[in-house]
């Protein structure tokens, strides 16, 4: 499936929208971490929770879980919280 | 009290080591909110090469390099959204390269789940072992590397002792910024000896490496109306030892400046509150402290405003140093170069430091992003950069 990189997360890619795999979001991180290793970690804290400042939208609905289930065709965007300072 | 004071007496001895000390190139070391500056010069000091912005954007909490090879370099890093990392650089941050395992807690059976937040503190290992680093981290935690800083071990004595996590507490016990475990000294002479402060929770020491750990807060004062024997309360903002005396530590802490001489009997340990001979005026409050790299009598504190709400700004916006060159029995004020009048930033506990050349220099990173020298042991400040972000840690170090 594909993948919207944020500008934060683009030295671990190279690109704004890359492709992986996976049955949930966990999953999808996972693979995401295999072909860019570092990135999770950058998102998914140890606690396997989305840290605080990411969002994450799946087909453009926003979702926190990381059990989340996703399909082939789904389109996920990974992006920064609006934030200021 | 007197305005300014001469050089240690040591500096002589240094200088009469001869020409490795005058062929120094020093690179001062600036941490910031917005990325790191590496600032070159040699042994002189009158001018410096500014190199950044390294990581522009990103929120780094300290920069060291490893006086092991004096090329290598460890940055603890975070953003406003991303999570906490560790870059190194082996060519003296021409190039960086990311930890394969940044600090992160280890599961934990039957204590809550933590998530590093930031790492706040980094430490080179013993001399002897050539590729250990420590890490402090916010919320507190203790972490090891033995491959310079690619991967990084929890240290469970530590993260995962119910007795600690209760002296931890939570998030909402420690400073605004998070609770920050902080001070990782390594004794020179013994590999095995560590030390740790946490903000709050104490001091800590261990005799085996970090399996097994002592508690050191005898003497120390906690806030008024609080039991001094509760660990919890006890809040240690920076601890050095004295590499000329390692059995010497000194300490700025919440509640005053300490010294600490340790002896054969460990239990003998008391801190003894030396900011007691400070001027009323400027108060024993701050956080960073910094010690002599020879003379374990000689030591700087930059006080703070802790008065009321806890400004945390310089004392009625007059910032300046001051030296002890008797252990603490006396105190003298070092401003010269200084602002004089409405300057109203202070310094981080890591924004202060001092060089090992035969007469030091101190260096100061304010809140403010300035960056001062003070050439002399302090005697004569004068400005080496501004406009820098908020600087949160500046060290010093020699280049191989």
């Amino acid at each position: 499936m594909k993948v919207l990189i944020p500008g934060a997360l683009r030295s671990y890619t190279g690109r704004s929208q890359v492709e992986a795999e996976g049955d949930t979001l966990e999953m999808l991180f996972a693979d995401l971490d295999r072909r860019y290793p570092g990135l999770r970690f950058r998102v998914v804290n140890e606690q396997a929770q989305l840290r605080p400042n990411m969002r994450i939208f799946v087909n453009g609905l926003g979702v926190r879980e990381l059990q989340h289930a996703l399909k082939h065709d789904d389109f996920v965007a990974v992006v920064l919280a609006l934030s200021g300072g | 009290m007197s305005r300014a004071s001469a050089p240690s007496s040591s500096a002589k001895k240094a200088t009469a080591r001869g020409k490795s000390v005058s062929a120094a190139r020093l690179v001062v070391l600036v941490a910031t909110r917005k990325g790191a500056w590496l600032f070159h010069s040699d042994a002189k000091r009158k001018g410096w090469t500014a190199d950044g912005p390294h990581f522009l954007g990103h929120i780094i909490s300290h920069v060291q390099l490893d006086p092991r090879d004096g090329r290598t370099l460890l940055a603890a890093a975070k953003t406003g959204h991303l999570g906490p990392t560790i870059f190194r650089s082996t060519d003296l941050g021409h190039s960086w390269k990311e930890a394969q395992q940044p600090p992160a807690f280890a599961p934990c059976a039957g204590l809550p789940g933590r998530s590093v937040d930031h790492t706040f503190w980094l430490t080179p290992g013993h001399a002897s072992e050539r590729d250990t680093w420590y890490a402090g981290t916010s919320p507190q935690g203790l972490f090891r590397s033995v491959d310079g800083g690619v991967n990084w071990a929890p240290l469970p004595s530590v993260n995962d002792d119910p007795q600690f996590r209760e002296w931890m507490g939570s998030a909402q016990d420690g400073t605004p910024d998070g609770p920050k475990l902080h001070s990782v000294i390594v004794d020179p002479r013994d590999a095995n000896h560590l030390y740790f402060g946490m903000s709050g929770g104490g001091v800590h020491e261990s005799r085996d490496a970090g399996l097994s750990w002592s508690t050191l807060i005898q003497g120390m004062e906690v806030v008024e109306g609080f039991d001094a024997a509760t660990v919890t309360f006890h809040d240690p903002h920076c601890m050095r030892m004295c590499p000329g005396r390692p059995d010497r530590l000194y300490q700025q802490n919440h509640c005053g400046i300490y010294r600490l001489d340790r002896s054969d009997n460990p239990s003998d340990a008391a801190w003894q509150r030396i900011g007691r001979k400070m001027p009323k005026l400027a108060g024993d409050i701050g956080f960073p402290i910094v010690v002599h790299p020879r003379d374990a009598d000689t030591a700087w504190v930059f006080p703070m405003d802790g008065t009321t709400v806890w400004p945390r700004t310089s004392p009625d916006g007059r910032p300046a140093a001051y030296v002890t060159r008797n252990a603490g029995r006396s105190w003298q004020r070092l401003d010269q170069g200084l602002p004089e009048s409405q300057a109203w930033w202070t310094l981080k506990r890591q924004a202060m430091t001092v060089d090992a050349q035969a007469t030091p220099a101190l260096y100061l990173g304010t809140t403010s992003g300035e960056l001062w020298i003070g050439r002399d042991e302090g005697a004569r400040w004068s400005n080496v950069a501004r406009h820098l972000p908020e600087i949160y840690a500046v060290e010093v170090g020699e280049v191989a």
